[in-house]
Order: structure tokens, then C-alpha cells, then sequence
């Protein structure tokens, strides 16, 4: 497969970058919770992404990280606007489509993608790759020059794939093969943002290099900002110049790669840092933080700051009042932490492990007795 | 002197010193389009207490290597040959009836995907306790309270009330853990788990895997654990196989693996990952190409189409000769020790800091 596919077609001159292409300010979701007999009422909320602030400049990819079910994919579908936000705003080159209807969006639409998790899954199993490839532009009315089907081989070509391959149905294609597919369909209507959630986390170490690559070349040579969301830290560090770290419904930390990598604040992201196992058996330099098991419910998220259940900074000042995604002293411009206790900015070794689940601490210590 | 082991009743069987012993397992399904041979001649060993890590591309035959060890497979569509001696007891040829009384007891799974493999109509805790009832012949009472044990040492909180909770009032990460309480409700001796943490955020994923080592240590439980995560081998595997398209293609102790690699392939998956550590500048490198057909697998080694390196065997045997892989630590490649060790310090070494 070639990795080296130029890119000498390149589309319509893009926004500067550095202009902010999105920006999401206090998002809130709120699922209800419906209960009782007959009469269905709401009885409560999942608070699935509860005042959510951030910005994507143009070309830029922002990388998003964080516990299962902190709400990273639910914030990917309200930037998308597949859902619709029970608060706050979100407004697109300078627009607010926090509430648009159907009809509002069409022009915007095309201009904001998705790319999901599953490649298997994703792909319509009964209509060939070029009718996959040609969909988004039917529905959008859209006809290029040189017609729908020549365009459809171009976006064959730029994603890696033989351009005869257009017959073909999904079936045929390696998981990497059909995930260069969903690529080439995101890109079939010349987009300005893509919200991959986690596009590589399903596939072998070799695929998933083959995907991100071809992601990363498409986001230089064109220009494409991201909002990534992933799970594997390296590859998020990899992608992202930016990185945005979550905690049941809410941004702890973001700020530029070199700040969240080299010197994180936040206890929860120093808690992620630790645990991204290196494939180095002689790798046990780094401190290791093991949390605790009880994830706090976001139906019933803690008071103060959502994290003081697992932390061991945690104080009174931490149940009482909820700490502000604020910049700190000595802290690069953009990187801002919510803790009122942070963390020293270093990722160096601890002197020794931080245990805070009891039972395991309790496993551990019976281990220790018995040699 | 009485004799106290029957010594004609009891041979010993062949490959008995290691507590799992599979030889030559070949899994083939017949489809439509022909036969796929899955797994293709693949011979790997286990010890008591210890860990062996799979690896390999997706579709290279883990799962179905492993289903074969636990007799999931359909036996209407597929064909399984070779040995596979699980503490002196063949496999391959026992009765349904035999293995579904193995499994639970003897052997255990944890599936990849813990919300379709909980029932979500049933209690956490009732499911955990099934197994118990059925193969320790326990009591509900005790079942019950085995069940609460086992979410105790799993490291879910108050397991007392959460015992009665069902699946999706459970975390991921918690449901990952009852699962693995499940697995291990009835002390099994072998542990496969398929990708247990795949789906779980990083800082769940570590606990999960120090459960099982602890309770590893425990109870010394043999564990399989297959993962494409090669961070998470270098701190659970004892012992690493890497397979390709249905073969062992190198084995060696997670250190040779991780270290010192010598089969091309092995190099590639390497070179494939992200370090935390690694330039952001540089792309990434991924093995070109894709896998073979396993309806029609190449002849010769079946990494020729892909590998860089065919030129520096002499004569055509890349392509016409399967390479042997070597009881123990070695790799299944015609390129000589010497060629390995050189390649790998000047060529591969270089590009995985
Ligand atoms: N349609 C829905 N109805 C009710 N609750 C929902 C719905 N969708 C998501 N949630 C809840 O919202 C929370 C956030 O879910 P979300 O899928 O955004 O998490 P995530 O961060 O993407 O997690 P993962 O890493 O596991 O994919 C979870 O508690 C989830 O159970
Ligand atoms: N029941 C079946 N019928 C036909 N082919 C099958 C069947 N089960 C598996 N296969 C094929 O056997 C091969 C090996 O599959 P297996 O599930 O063992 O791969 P794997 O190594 O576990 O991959 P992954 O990392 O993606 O889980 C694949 O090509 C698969 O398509
Ligand atoms: S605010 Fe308090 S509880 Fe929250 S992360 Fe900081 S120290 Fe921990
Ligand atoms: S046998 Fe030949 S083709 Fe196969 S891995 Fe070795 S050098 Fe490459
Ligand atoms: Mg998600
Ligand atoms: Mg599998």
C-alpha cells in the first residue's frame, strides 16, 4: 500500500490558521432518567457533558482523553450537532449553531464530518465502495466538476487505495483498508472539521499506524482541524498539538502536547500519565497512581470538584467549592488545570506507588506477608 | 513397598512437564468460498503460574486458537487437528460432555466485550454464582456468598449491596472486573482472557491487569492473555508467541521479544507503535501491505509478500521453503542468527527510540 500518495489536488484555499474554526463554550448534555409505573417522569439526569469549554483553531487537532463514560463521545456528537445540547453554546466559523434547525445546517453540514470507531460496523455492507464514497455528495446535492464518480477515484487515490477498487464491496477490505474508506468518505465533502472517535482503537499496532499517518497527512496537506478522541495516550500525543483532558462531564486540563505530556498539573492527568503501560519490560521508572474503583455516578457527581472521591490532594476546600479551569503560575499560555491543589509540573519517577484502591492495597499487603 | 500411582493405568503423556501443551493445532472452517485454514500448524507451551502473551496482526488466528483450547468451536463447519494436553488431558479429541465439564472449573475465559458476554436479565452476583453452584456444588447461600468474596477481590466497593446490581448499573471498568471474577469464581487453574482491557481507559486497564497478577500470585493460575496493546505485554507476559496468518512465527521470554526480536515481522509490529517518548515529527511506520489470503496462503514463508529483507536469503526459499520455528526461543525465518542480530542492532534498533 502506498504510504507516499501526493496530494497535488489540493482543494480550495483554507481558513488562516490559528483562527478559531469552533469554539464550545459551557456545553451541558443532560440524559433524563425516566422512572415509575405507567407514568413515565423524569426522575433524574445523567450528566453526561456538564459545562464544557474549548476552541479548535483552524488545521489544528485537538486531542480529547479520558475515563469511560466521561463523556468524549457525547461531546463529539453535540459538535456535530447529531445532539442537541441541553445548554451552552457552540458556534462554528463565528456562528452560533448551538440550536440550528436541519435546514440551517445544510451549508454546514458537509463542512463538519465524523469518523466513528468501527470499521466493520460503519460501512453499509450492501453498496459498493464508490456508492459508499459518492452518498454524502448525493445527499448534499453536491456535483464536482469532472462528475461525482471521477471525484470519488480521486478520494480512492488520496487515501491510499487503488481507484479500481471502486466495485468493490466492504467485505473485501482489510480492517485498515475499510477504515481508509470512511476516511476517503469524510473527505468527499471537502471538510474543514473532522470528529474522529477513537478511529484507531479497534485495529492492530501496524493498522493503526497506517490510519494515523494517512489522518495526519490529510490534516497538513488539507488543512483539516480534528477533534480526536482516543484512549491510547501515545497516539493522541502523537496527532495532537493540543489535548484535552476529561473527568466525568468535565475538562480538567488542557493545553498545548508539551504541557500536558512534560508537565501536567491536574492529579487526574498525572494519574493517566502513569498508567500508559510503554512496551519496555524494563520500563518501571515512572511513578504508577492506581485509582480507586469506585467511579463516581454522573447522576450524582460529587459536590466541589468532581475528582476529590479517587484523589489523594483531596481537602475541605475541595468538597465545598468546585476549582475553575483557570492558567497557573508558571504555566504556558493555554494550559489551564481546575484543582485547587495542583500537582508540581513533572512527570519524574515517585518515590514509591500510590495505592488508593483498598482493596487492592489489601491484596497487596496479604502478597507481602506471604513471600 | 505398596505402590501407591498406578504406573500402566497413568502414561505419561508427551509434553507433559508443561501445564498447557498445544502441537501442531490446525483450526480450518469451511465456507463457501473454501476452506480457511485459521490456525496452521501452531505448537506453543504454558507453565504452571505463569503468564504467556499472544500477539499478532488481527485476523492471525488468537481467538480461534483459543476457542479451540476451550472447545467453543462449531464442530459442524470446523475441522481441528493436533494435540492440545491441558495437565496430562488431551483435548482435541474429548467428548463435548468432558470439556463443558472443564470449563469454569479447569479452564476459564474472559470475553473481549463484557456487555454482550453478561446477561443483562440477570444479577451480577447470580451470575457469578451459576458457575459455583454448578461445578463446586455449592449451596445458593454459599454461591452468594463466594460471589461477594470474588467482587471483594476484584476490588469493587461494597460488594455486599453492589452483588445484587445488574450489568448496566455497573461501570465499564466494574464490569470488567466482574467478568474476571466470574472467570475466576471456581479457582480455575488456566485463564485465557481475549483482549480484556481493549475497550477500558488507561488508568482501569492497569487495574484489571494488577488483579490478575495478584491474584496470579494467589492462587497460581496459569494465564493466555492476548492483547495487540505490546505496553501492556511488557508488563503482564512471561512469555510472548507472535503469530502470523495462523502460524507461531517467533517465541522467546517477553524480554527476547520486546528487546531482542529477530523475526521481520516481530520488527514491524515494533516499529508500528507510538511512544510516549517518541518524536512527533517523525511518521509512523507500519508494515506495508496486508496479510495474506488464508484461503490460499502463499507457499514459502507467509511473510514474503511484506518483508523487506527476502533479498538477503540466498537462492528463492523466502518463497518456496516454509521456514521452521525452533523448539523454544527462536523464529521462524530462513535469515541466519548472524543476519538477525546485525539487521536488528543496525537497521531496527535505531528506529524504535
Ligand atoms: N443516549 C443516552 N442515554 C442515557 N445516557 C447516555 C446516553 N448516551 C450516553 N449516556 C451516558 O453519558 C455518559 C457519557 O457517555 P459517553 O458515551 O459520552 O462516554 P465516553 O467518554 O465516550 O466513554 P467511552 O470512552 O467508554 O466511549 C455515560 O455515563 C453514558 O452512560
Ligand atoms: N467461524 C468462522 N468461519 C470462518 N472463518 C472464521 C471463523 N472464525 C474466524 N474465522 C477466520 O479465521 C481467521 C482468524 O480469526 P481470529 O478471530 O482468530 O483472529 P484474531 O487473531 O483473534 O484477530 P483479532 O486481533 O482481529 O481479534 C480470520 O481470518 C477469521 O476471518
Ligand atoms: S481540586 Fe482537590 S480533589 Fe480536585 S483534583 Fe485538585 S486536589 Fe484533587
Ligand atoms: S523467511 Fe524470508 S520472507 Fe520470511 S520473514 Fe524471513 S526473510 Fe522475510
Ligand atoms: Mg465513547
Ligand atoms: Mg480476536
Amino acid at each position: 500500500m502506498s504510504e507516499q500518495t501526493t496530494l497535488d489536488k489540493v482543494p480550495a484555499p483554507r481558513p488562516a490558521s490559528g483562527e478559531k474554526l469552533l469554539e464550545v463554550t459551557g456545553l451541558q448534555k443532560y440524559f433524563p432518567i425516566n422512572g415509575g409505573f405507567i407514568f413515565q417522569r423524569r426522575v433524574g439526569d445523567v450528566r453526561a457533558v456538564d459545562g464544557v469549554d474549548f476552541h479548535i483553531n483552524a488545521g489544528e487537532s485537538l486531542g480529547m482523553v479520558g475515563e469511560s463514560g466521561c463523556g468524549k463521545s457525547t461531546t463529539g456528537r453535540l459538535v456535530t450537532r447529531l445532539l442537541e445540547p441541553t445548554g451552552g453554546k457552540v458556534s462554528y466559523a463565528g456562528k452560533d449553531i448551538t440550536h440550528s434547525s436541519r435546514k440551517e445546517l445544510a451549508p454546514i453540514r458537509s463542512e463538519i464530518q465524523m469518523i466513528f470507531q468501527d470499521p466493520y460496523a460503519s460501512l453499509n455492507p450492501r453498496q459498493t465502495v464508490g456508492s459508499i464514497i459518492a452518498g454524502p455528495m448525493e445527499i448534499n446535492g453536491i456535483n464536482p466538476t469532472g462528475g461525482r464518480e471521477r471525484r470519488v477515484r480521486e478520494l480512492l487515490e488520496i487515501v491510499g487505495l487503488n481507484p479500481e477498487h471502486y466495485n468493490r464491496f466492504p467485505h473485501e477490505f482489510s480492517g485498515g483498508q475499510r477504515q481508509r474508506i470512511g476516511v476517503a468518505r469524510a473527505l468527499a465533502l471537502d471538510p474543514k472539521l473532522i470528529v474522529a472517535d477513537e478511529p484507531v482503537s479497534a485495529l492492530d499496532v501496524s493498522i493503526q499506524a497506517q490510519v494515523v499517518n494517512l489522518l495526519q497527512k490529510v490534516q497538513q496537506e488539507l488543512g483539516i482541524a480534528f477533534l480526536f478522541i482516543a484512549h491510547d495516550l501515545a497516539i493522541v500525543r502523537h496527532f495532537s498539538q493540543r489535548i484535552a483532558v476529561m473527568y466525568l462531564g468535565k475538562i480538567v486540563e488542557i493545553g498545548d502536547r508539551e504541557s500536558i505530556y512534560g508537565g501536567p498539573r491536574h492529579p487526574y492527568t498525572h494519574a493517566l500519565l502513569s498508567s500508559s503501560p510503554e512496551a519496555d519490560p524494563d520500563d518501571d521508572g515512572r511513578e504508577r497512581i492506581r485509582l480507586a474503583g469506585d467511579v463516581p455516578s454522573p447522576i450524582n457527581p460529587p459536590s466541589g470538584c468532581r475528582f476529590r472521591t479517587r484523589c489523594w490532594k483531596a481537602q475541605d476546600k475541595c468538597a465545598t467549592e468546585e476549582p475553575p479551569l483557570v492558567r497557573l503560575g508558571g504555566n504556558a499560555e493555554g494550559h489551564l488545570t481546575a484543582c485547587h491543589f495542583p500537582e508540581e509540573p513533572t512527570i519524574e519517577a515517585r518515590e514509591e506507588d500510590i495505592v488508593l484502591d483498598p482493596a487492592l492495597a489489601a491484596i497487596e499487603e496479604a502478597a507481602d506477608e506471604t513471600p | 513397598m505398596t505402590i501407591l500411582t498406578k504406573p500402566e493405568a497413568e502414561p505419561v503423556p508427551q509434553g507433559s512437564e508443561h501445564f498447557l501443551s498445544v502441537r501442531d493445532l490446525y483450526v480450518q472452517f469451511a465456507t463457501e468460498d473454501g476452506t480457511v485454514k485459521a490456525v496452521d500448524g501452531l505448537s506453543f507451551d504454558l507453565d504452571r503460574g505463569k503468564t504467556l502473551g499472544i500477539v499478532g496482526e488481527s485476523g492471525s488466528g488468537k481467538s480461534v486458537t483459543n476457542m479451540a483450547i476451550l472447545g467453543l468451536h462449531n464442530p459442524r463447519n470446523t475441522t481441528i487437528a493436533g494435540e492440545i494436553v491441558l495437565d496430562g488431558q488431551e483435548l482435541t479429541g474429548a467428548s463435548p460432555k468432558t470439556l463443558e465439564k472443564l470449563r469454569g472449573k479447569k479452564m476459564s475465559m474472559v470475553f473481549q466485550d463484557s456487555l454482550t458476554a453478561l446477561s443483562p436479565y440477570y444479577t451480577v452476583g447470580r451470575q457469578i454464582a451459576e458457575p459455583y453452584m454448578k461445578h463446586m456444588g455449592a449451596s445458593k447461600k454459599e454461591a452468594r456468598d463466594r460471589a461477594v468474596e470474588m467482587l471483594r477481590r476484584v476490588g469493587i466497593p461494597q460488594p455486599q449491596t453492589r452483588v445484587d446490581d445488574y450489568p448496566h448499573q455497573f461501570s465499564g471498568g466494574m464490569r470488567q472486573r466482574a467478568m474476571i471474577a466470574m472467570a475466576l469464581v471456581c479457582d480455575p487453574d488456566l485463564v485465557i482472557a481475549d483482549e480484556p482491557t481493549t475497550a477500558l481507559d488507561v488508568t482501569v486497564q492497569a487495574q484489571i491487569l494488577d488483579l490478575l497478577k495478584d491474584l496470579q500470585q494467589e492462587s497460581g493460575t496459569s494465564i493466555i492473555l492476548i492483547t495487540h496493546d505490546l505496553g501492556v505485554i511488557a508488563h503482564t507476559a512471561d512469555d510472548v508467541v507472535v503469530m502470523y496468518a495462523g502460524r507461531a512465527v517467533e517465541r522467546g521470554t517477553v524480554r527476547d521479544i520486546l528487546k531482542t526480536p529477530e523475526h521481520p515481522y516481530a520488527w514491524g509490529l515494533l516499529g508500528s507503535i507510538p511512544r510516549l517518548s517518541s518524536s512527533v515529527d517523525v511518521p509512523l511506520a507500519p508494515i506495508p501491505g496486508s496479510p495474506p489470503s488464508l484461503l490460499n496462503p502463499p507457499p514459502g514463508c507467509p511473510f514474503h509478500t511484506r518483508c523487506a529483507f527476502v533479498d538477503q536469503v540466498e537462492g528463492d526459499r523466502c518463497r518456496t521453503e516454509r521456514p521452521v520455528l525452533p523448539e523454544g526461543r527462536g523464529s521462524a525465518c530462513h535469515l541466519t542468527a548472524d543476519q538477525k542480530r546485525d539487521i536488528f542492532i543496525e537497521q531496527i534498533q535505531p528506529r524504535l527510540r
